[in-house]
């Protein structure tokens, strides 16, 4: 176990580095000066010489990858263009709140979308399994951001219960949640579906099994057998799928964010974006792919914990 | 001996015709399809389908409603929705299969190269593309963007990039599985190169699930081209998107929130379309799935 930990913690690492690479890549490769493009006409002088020195861009190309990686790994961001805050600050100030929004949103999801999936699982071709089939698969696709926009016309313009814009009074945890029902509905509609078809499939596999079958044998309950012995197994993969669709679901709540004008990771991004802040831009992107590379190691080390056969094979 | 070989491509034959029934033959499947098809023609056939100029300026119609006259109602300047949404079919259509045209020419050249290259060759590539998928889509794109300036070029460029990691998977496995089957074996026995393998033996295997990772990908790529666009950063005006369009409703969303609503209703249904096509197309070409889940 612990082994298959530290090889799956290692990966991660080269995940982490090989996708900072890949970021150097793609500047670098932009025609002209990086730093007067990265930066934009607002930079000063002084600002571009410190990115220039930042990225390395005055030493060989191996040596500026270098320290690019080493700044970063080191939360090292550079400066906000603007405000001369560290970009690290202003990330970390932000990450919260968007991780907020987007576990809100994954857990309403996985509690309709559990028992969704169970229901169907448990009446495989009736008719409901295949209403729930064509109901998931519908929104499955979805956008977050345009089930934002729909849920903010429908419930904020148009019947008024809920806000349509900001994240609430600070302090005041009930304006905050009623400032967060609307855009955590908007991320999780497209997970319900996911989240229902990947428990039905996996229910059903597990359904299969020779030990549920012993279990009926002992005269135990249709329901008890779902739930006290094939669900705890069938949730494995449905964890597997919600670490690799953090990342999904961190851009969902990016655009999620714009839309309903909430402080966090996505409104500083969007922000950056049109006043060229480019520092910030990659201390967001840097921070989130950590995130996606953290959430995949706690995702291997949970089912590792539920399911240690899937350890041991590696 | 001459009875098999000529019953072989009838045999064929007779499997695509099935796989196409079997597509046809169920409600969503057939529901899509149409829906696929309706986009399509309203993309190939913009200028004849929609019912007024894109880009005509009515100021005194501005804002308006559904009505007889404009079926959507018209936006800020007065232009006609639906028109401006066949228009956009033309842009969301171009962006989804040429995003998806160049992630499947990357993926498969990766998978290929994976899948027959050698073990070191392999890991590294599947490390390149894990890595790849660790990157957060929105704010990659915004990065990306932001250094090399919103265009259509570079929406595609992030598209490839981004897509490109789940047609090396699939590409890849299957080369590796077939690397050992039979008749890979036999014709390598018979002195086939690896190339000739690749072309001829390999690539018309990968045919049906790549075609249904197509499907898959295209809503996630109209996803991203809208949600790009809605931000002001994918397709820039005046070409019609339905991200922009999308944009300026939100922009009047409570004066005219029809425009928003219009706007968001192709990718609505072209999302839910291309879905239900690539599932049903997904159980067609391997009808024992279906039967078992």
């Amino acid at each position: 176990m612990t082994t298959y930990l530290l090889r799956r913690f290692a990966l991660g690492l080269c995940v982490l580095i090989v996708s900072m690479l890949l970021l150097f890549v793609l500047i670098y490769a932009v025609p002209g000066d990086p730093a007067s493009i990265a930066l934009g006409p607002r930079a000063s002088e002084a600002q571009k010489a410190f990115f220039r020195e930042q990225m390395g861009l005055d030493q060989p190309l191996a040596m500026q990858a270098a320290s690019f990686l080493w700044n970063l790994l080191h939360g090292d961001f550079g400066t906000d263009i603007l405000s001369q805050r560290p970009v690290a600050d202003l990330v970390f100030a932000a990450l919260p709140r968007t991780v907020t929004l987007a576990v809100v949103g994954v857990i309403w999801a996985a509690a309709i979308g559990t028992p969704l999936g169970i229901w169907a699982a448990l009446r495989p071709n009736t008719f409901i399994d295949w209403l729930i089939g064509v109901i998931s698969t519908s929104v499955v696709a979805l956008p977050a951001f345009l089930m934002a926009i729909y849920a903010l016309i429908l419930f904020a313009v148009m019947l008024n219960w809920f806000p349509a814009i900001g994240a609430g009074e600070p302090g005041d945890l009930l304006d905050q949640l009623h400032h967060l029902a609307l855009p955590a509905f908007a991320i999780g509609v497209a997970w319900v579906g996911y989240i229902a078809r990947l428990v039905r499939v996996s229910m059903l596999e597990t359904l299969a099994q020779p030990h549920v079958r012993t279990y009926r044998s002992f005269g135990v309950s249709d329901l008890r057998i779902a739930l006290r012995y094939v669900l705890p197994i069938a949730v494995v993969p449905v964890i597997s799928v919600l670490g690799v669709g953090i990342g999904n679901l961190l851009s969902g709540a990016v655009l999620v964010e714009v839309v309903f004008s909430r402080p966090g990771l996505g409104s500083l991004a969007y922000d950056a974006v049109l006043s060229r802040n480019f520092p910030v831009l990659l201390g967001a992107v840097v921070v989130t792919t950590g995130l996606y590379v953290l959430a995949n190691f706690l995702a291997d080390a949970l089912i590792a914990y539920l399911d240690p056969r899937l350890a041991e094979k590696g | 001996m001459t009875d098999q070989t000529a019953a072989a491509p009838r045999a064929l034959k007779a499997e695509r015709y099935a796989t196409l029934r079997r597509l046809l033959g169920t409600p969503t499947g057939a529901i899509a399809s149409l829906v696929v098809a309706a986009f399509v023609i309203a993309a190939l056939a913009a200028p004849w389908v929609a019912p007024y100029d894109p880009n005509a300026i009515d100021p005194i119609n501005r804002m308006q409603g559904p009505s007889a006259a404009h079926w959507l109602g018209t936006d800020q300047l007065g232009r006609d929705l639906l028109s401006r949404i066949v228009f956009g079919t033309r842009t969301a259509l171009y962006i989804a299969l040429t995003g998806t045209g160049a992630a499947l020419g990357v993926g498969m050249a990766m998978g290929m190269i994976a899948g027959l290259g050698g073990k070191i060759l392999d890991s590294a590539l599947v490390l390149l593309n894990d890595s790849i998928k660790s990157l957060p889509l929105v704010l990659f794109a915004l990065a990306l963007v932001t250094i090399y300036g919103a265009s259509v070029p570079a929406l595609i460029v992030i598209i490839a990039i981004s897509m490109a990691p789940g047609y090396f998977r699939v590409v890849r496995n299957q080369v590796l599985v077939l690397n050992n089957a039979d008749f890979i074996v036999a014709a390598q026995s018979m002195g086939a190169s690896r190339i000739r393998l690749a072309a001829t033996h390999m690539l018309p295997n990968l045919i049906g699930p790549i075609l249904v990772l197509i499907a898959m990908d295209i809503p996630a790529v109209i996803g991203i081209e809208s949600g790009l666009s809605f931000l002001g950063q994918g397709i820039q005006p005046p070409q019609s998107s339905w991200g922009n369009m999308l944009s300026e409703g939100y922009t009047y969303v409570r004066q005219a929130p029809h425009i928003a609503i219009a706007a968001g209703l192709p990718i609505v249904l072209s999302t839910i379309a291309f879905t239900f096509l690539g599932e049903t197309l997904r159980d067609a070409l391997d009808p024992r799935r279906a039967v078992r889940t």
